[in-house]
């Protein structure tokens, strides 16, 4: 099975490309064109179908079709549609182009059978999506877009030495399913969890992608972070260790949410949050929990997309992102409200959305290996979840207070992609069997039980009473003690306390010694490797000559001794 | 005999004939002429010889028909042929350049002596690379390196004469002790032809002349190599001679070199005397890693390009210097990979900035705001070539880099892993400042009216960069070849 097969990505990344030279009425032609051809060449390859070509030595495999690389394909070329729609009217050429090199990469790294092909494309994605950000051509974005590409570049390095270890130990470069036990594997999860979001670098995730264009951001939400689940399922299934690090995602992300202000940051930090409960069904590592983890990143894509759609319209009619200067738009968006409302269901698990049908087979799958504080606190975190992205987000930007602002509804454009990806959130929590079926494993899970829908009413009932009481605290958002929070002291204590006011101000100290310390050795390389320092000037022609003579009574020295 | 049988000395004889040739036509574009047909029959000259050596042969050439030791022998293996094909081509692709770049910078009185020059240098270094004698490497070392002062003081900067200067100062000494080197082994064998040196010398390597011209051997190629801290003549040299000079030696000079520095490490003394007697590596490990590391944070900090890729080059040195200091058949390949590799990116990103000095005048980062806007072809290939100095996979920079890493892993040295990685990512700090600059910034205003560079600097840049990605994707035609030259180089190592 040598044959040439074309990977479904490199659509949607040529798309990219005839971005950059054609004109606003042809790009629309190109976002419908690029992702449904990239749809049809995923469906069309047959299954298991392999590209392998030798490359230094290696057997590479740039293209490799699998259950699992298909339904994540499919739904990043979904979102390169919808994200392309909603960006029409509003994102410059390089938004555009950036972002489609970037959904393809991603695509090219869902059909990546080596680790090779998969780290270039990684990189790609690092690229893509930093140009993305730098388009908002925003001070602020450029400053975020250069720490986030630092940031990613630096995982990039992880994750190549930890490529060239498994090459090395073990003579392959194929991407196949492996263990963290030796350094290299440890090196290579770290690469796949930074770009999760995982702990200790959670924060670029809500450093840079609030700052994208209104358009931008929706494109940012999407791919990085699920290419990233994507390679945790098919290279750590069963890792151990995730289920901690995805546990602490997702309280991490409840608590800065709540914590937050700017609406789309609330909707980042729940990005975190949502990915963690990916990260601990790859953890648990059972076909239910891998489905679980695979299903739930489907809709997630989706009613995050809807989300940040709602919030980009939000942003591109009023100009205003912080909650305190929002509110009552209802009035004159009702539409918006009415969709973004519908992501937020579908992010708490709403029944009848697709949040019901998918994010409940991970805690099932905890269940079921009786993981038991695994599934308190999965269950804790939906209501969390709900609290924070299920209520706050929707009821203080479009309802609670009148700020007075009455901006229209978006153009057509940006309502046809909410609607596309509503309709979606809606008709896969109603009837979920489509999805069921492009999961890797075969499903046996029912999610419409009585108990089932029971126990979700009661949960988010509670949830949202819980909010409304508490709602004079949720306003004053920026100073929330979490120590009152009935669900801390009960559950999270632990997290709790490290986010304590006085946990807080230690970081802080940390994060101001870190900054001195750094700030003194920049100024130190700096006189020494500066223009005019000892080690980049010009040299009198003596001074030269002494080191030849010390070079060569060392070794002489050496060579004597 | 053919003339094919002769192809050993062609491609010394060849340039060599063309120096006298340039200075008697005396006008640019004849003197010009005679050195672009040389430099390209040169290169397939170069050709031919690598075809008979590549599945690992060795030619003998005897010079004069006298036979070896005591005539003097030229040996092209495959690791001969292979930088032989790096001075060649380069040459022959700076040449293509030469015209345009040379009208403009030089004054047409001096063009033919320039060609001259140029020719003269080539023709050292293809003759250091060719020889098989000890003494004739000395000879033509000062031939490639009087030449070189010449080419460098003839920069437009009136630094550039204080950079030869101090070039010729730093290289007389280099020169000096390699000749003491030499001297030192004729005294204790008796023969100057290094395959006979090598037969010769296991029985005395205990005779501390012999160390001795070990030391001075090794200081003196280090000097020419640009061994960290004996780097210090070459980034003015770099920064301040001609474009075109600069181009054909940051990819070429420093390449013979470290081929010179092999040579004798391992042909002449054998790696069990360099490298187990005598812990080279314990020099070149430590010097490399400040290289890498010092050499890279410097070019962050220069606003100068010229001497920015200068400092680059002694920082890339250090990877290669590093490859040689694993003492492994894979550390010694991935010293050559890169010994190409870099000649490519070099050869790419400076003829870059030949492009940008002939239109703007001027290489100083801070007069190139938003240039991209009107050279983006000329940029276009400047930042291919910095993605294959930052190795970046699908380039040629990412082949030598990964067979690096490898070597580092294999002699189970993880430690060096981070050195890499930071160095990487200094390069990426140092591209990324031009990148932004040129690319993102808002125009200088004096540069309204400038457009891109004409087709005769922008045909070989291209090439150079093209060449990038081509090696970088078919990357089996270098580390085939660079695997045969260390085989046989190598022998019995491990």
């Amino acid at each position: 099975m040598a044959d040439f097969l074309f990977s479904p990505g490199l659509w949607l990344i040529l798309g990219g490309l005839f971005f950059a030279i054609t004109d606003r009425r042809a790009w629309l032609l190109l976002i419908v064109v690029a992702p449904l051809l990239a749809l049809l060449t995923v469906w069309l390859m047959p299954f298991d179908a392999v590209w392998s070509v030798s490359f230094l030595g290696h057997e590479l495999q740039p293209v490799k079709s699998t259950a699992t690389g298909r339904l994540f394909a499919t739904v990043f070329s979904l979102m390169a549609l919808a994200g392309g729609i909603f960006a029409w009217r509003i994102a410059s050429r390089l938004e555009l182009t950036a972002a489609y090199a970037y959904a393809g990469s991603a695509v090219c790294v869902t059909f990546a059978g080596d680790l090779l092909t998969l780290f270039v494309f990684w990189e790609l994605m690092a690229l893509g999506s930093t140009l993305v950000l730098w388009a908002a051509s925003t001070e602020a974005a450029r400053k975020a877009s250069i720490r986030y590409l630092q940031l990613h570049l630096f995982g990039g390095m992880l994750l190549i030495c930890g490529i060239a270890g498994h090459v090395i130990t073990t003579g392959s470069v194929l991407f196949e399913p492996m263990q963290a036990d030796t350094l290299a594997h440890w090196l290579i999860l770290a690469g796949f969890l930074l770009n999760a979001g995982a702990p200790p670098f959670s924060a670029w995730v809500a450093d840079a992608y609030p700052e994208g264009s209104p358009s931008g951001t929706v494109f940012l939400s999407a791919f990085t972070t699920k290419t990233a689940v994507f390679v945790l399922i098919m290279g750590f299934a069963g890792t151990w260790a995730l289920i901690p690090i995805g546990v602490y995602m997702i309280f991490y992300g409840i608590i800065y949410a709540l914590l937050e202000n700017d609406m789309r940051r609330i909707l980042a930090y729940s990005i975190v949050n949502q990915v963690g409960f990916m990260v601990v069904g790859v953890g648990i590592g059972t076909e239910m929990a891998l489905n679980g983890a695979a299903a739930h990143a489907f809709a997630h894509i989706i009613y995050k997309g809807l989300l940040l759609m709602s919030a980009g319209a939000v942003l591109y009619r009023t100009g205003k992102r912080k909650c305190t200067d929002l509110g009552g738009l209802f009035q004159s968006m009702p539409w918006t409200t009415l969709l973004g409302t519908i992501g937020a269901l579908a992010i708490s698990a709403f029944p009848f959305t697709s949040g019901f049908t998918t994010k409940s087979m991970i805690a099932q799958a905890a269940a079921d290996q009786h993981l038991m504080y695994v599934w308190f606190a999965l269950a804790a975190a939906s209501a969390g979840v709900f609290l924070h992205a299920g209520i706050k987000f929707p009821w203080f930007v479009f309802f609670q207070k009148d700020s007075g602002l009455r901006p229209p509804d978006p153009p057509a454009n940006m309502l046809l992609a909410m609607w596309l990806f509503a309709a979606l959130c809606i008709g896969l929590g109603v009837w979920a069997e489509p999805l069921y079926a492009l999961l890797p494993f075969p499903v046996t899970y029912e999610a419409y039980t009585g108990a089932h829908l029971v126990a979700q009413f009661q949960l988010l009932l509670f949830a949202g009473l819980a909010f409304f009481v508490l709602l004079p605290m949720m306003k004053r958002t920026l100073t929330i003690t979490l120590d009152f929070d009935y669900f801390y002291r009960k559950f999270f204590y632990m997290v709790g306390m490290e986010f304590s006011t006085q946990g807080e101000r230690t970081m802080a100290r940390f994060g101001q010694y870190v900054d001195r310390q750094w700030q003194r050795l920049l100024a130190s390389a700096f006189r020494h490797h500066g223009p005019q320092g000892v080690l980049a000037r010009s040299w009198p022609t003596g001074s030269m000559v002494i080191w030849v003579a010390v070079l060569l009574g060392l070794s002489l020295l050496l060579y004597y001794a | 005999m053919t003339l094919f049988e002769h192809l050993p000395v062609l491609v010394v004889i060849i340039p060599l004939l063309a120096a006298p040739l340039c200075v008697l036509l005396d006008r640019p574009v004849l003197a010009w002429l005679a050195a672009l047909l040389a430099s390209w029959a040169t290169f397939a000259a170069t050709i031919g010889l690598v075809a008979q050596t590549a599945s690992g042969e060795t030619i003998s050439y005897y010079l004069g028909g006298w036979a070896p030791p005591w005539g003097i022998e030229y040996r092209i293996d495959t690791l001969a042929a292979y930088v032989l094909l790096i001075v060649s081509g380069i040459a022959a692709v700076v040449m293509l350049a030469a015209r345009t770049s040379v009208a403009k910078e030089i004054p047409a009185d001096r063009a033919a002596r320039f060609y001259a020059a140029l020719m003269l240098a080539m023709a050292g270094l293809m003759g250091i690379v060719a020889t098989g004698d000890a003494f004739n490497v000395f000879v033509f070392l000062e031939i490639s390196s009087l030449s070189t002062y010449a080419l460098i003081s003839m920069g437009r900067d009136r630094r550039a004469l204080y950079a030869a200067f101090q070039y010729l100062v730093m290289g007389t000494i280099g020169a000096t002790f390699i000749l003491i080197g030499i001297g030192f082994l004729y005294m204790m064998t008796g023969t100057l032809n290094m395959a006979d040196l090598a037969a010769r010398l296991p029985a005395v390597s205990n005779a501390a002349t012999i160390s001795a011209a070990f030391a001075f051997l090794t200081v003196g190629i280090g000097l020419k190599l640009a061994l960290f801290p004996l780097h210090l003549w070459l980034p003015n040299a770099y920064a301040y001679a001609p474009s075109m000079v600069s181009v054909f030696l940051a990819a070429t000079a420093t390449k013979v070199a470290v081929y010179l520095m092999l040579r004798f490490v391992f042909t002449v003394f054998g790696h069990e005397f360099s490298l187990e007697q005598m812990a080279l590596h314990y020099v070149l490990l430590p010097l490399a890693v400040v290289a890498i590391l010092s050499a890279s944070l410097v070019a962050v900090f220069q606003q100068d390009l010229k001497r920015m890729l200068a400092y680059s080059s002694v920082a890339q040195i250090g990877y290669i210097l590093l490859g040689l200091a694993l003492m492994s058949p894979e550390g010694v390949t991935a010293a050559l990979l890169h010994v190409f590799n870099h000649a490519l990116m070099k050869g790419a990103l400076f003829m870059a900035l030949a492009a940008v000095m002939w239109r703007v005048g001027s290489v100083q980062l801070t007069d190139l705001a938003g240039l991209g806007r009107y050279m983006p072809w000329t940029l276009g290939a400047f930042v291919i070539g910095a993605l294959s100095l930052i190795g970046v996979p699908l380039t040629a920079g990412f082949v030598s880099k990964w067979y690096l890493v490898t070597a580092a892993i294999d002699a189970g040295w993880w430690w060096l892993i981070p050195v890499i990685a930071v160095g990487s990512l200094l390069a990426v700090i140092y591209v990324w400042r031009v990148v932004e600059v040129v690319w993102f910034r808002p125009p200088n205003p004096a540069l309204v009216d400038q457009r891109e560079a004409p087709l005769s600097l922008l045909g070989p840049t291209w090439a150079l960069a093209l060449a990038n990605l081509y090696f970088g994707i078919h990357a089996d035609l270098t580390t085939g070849t660079a695997e045969t030259a260390v085989a046989s180089l190598l022998g019995g190592l491990r």
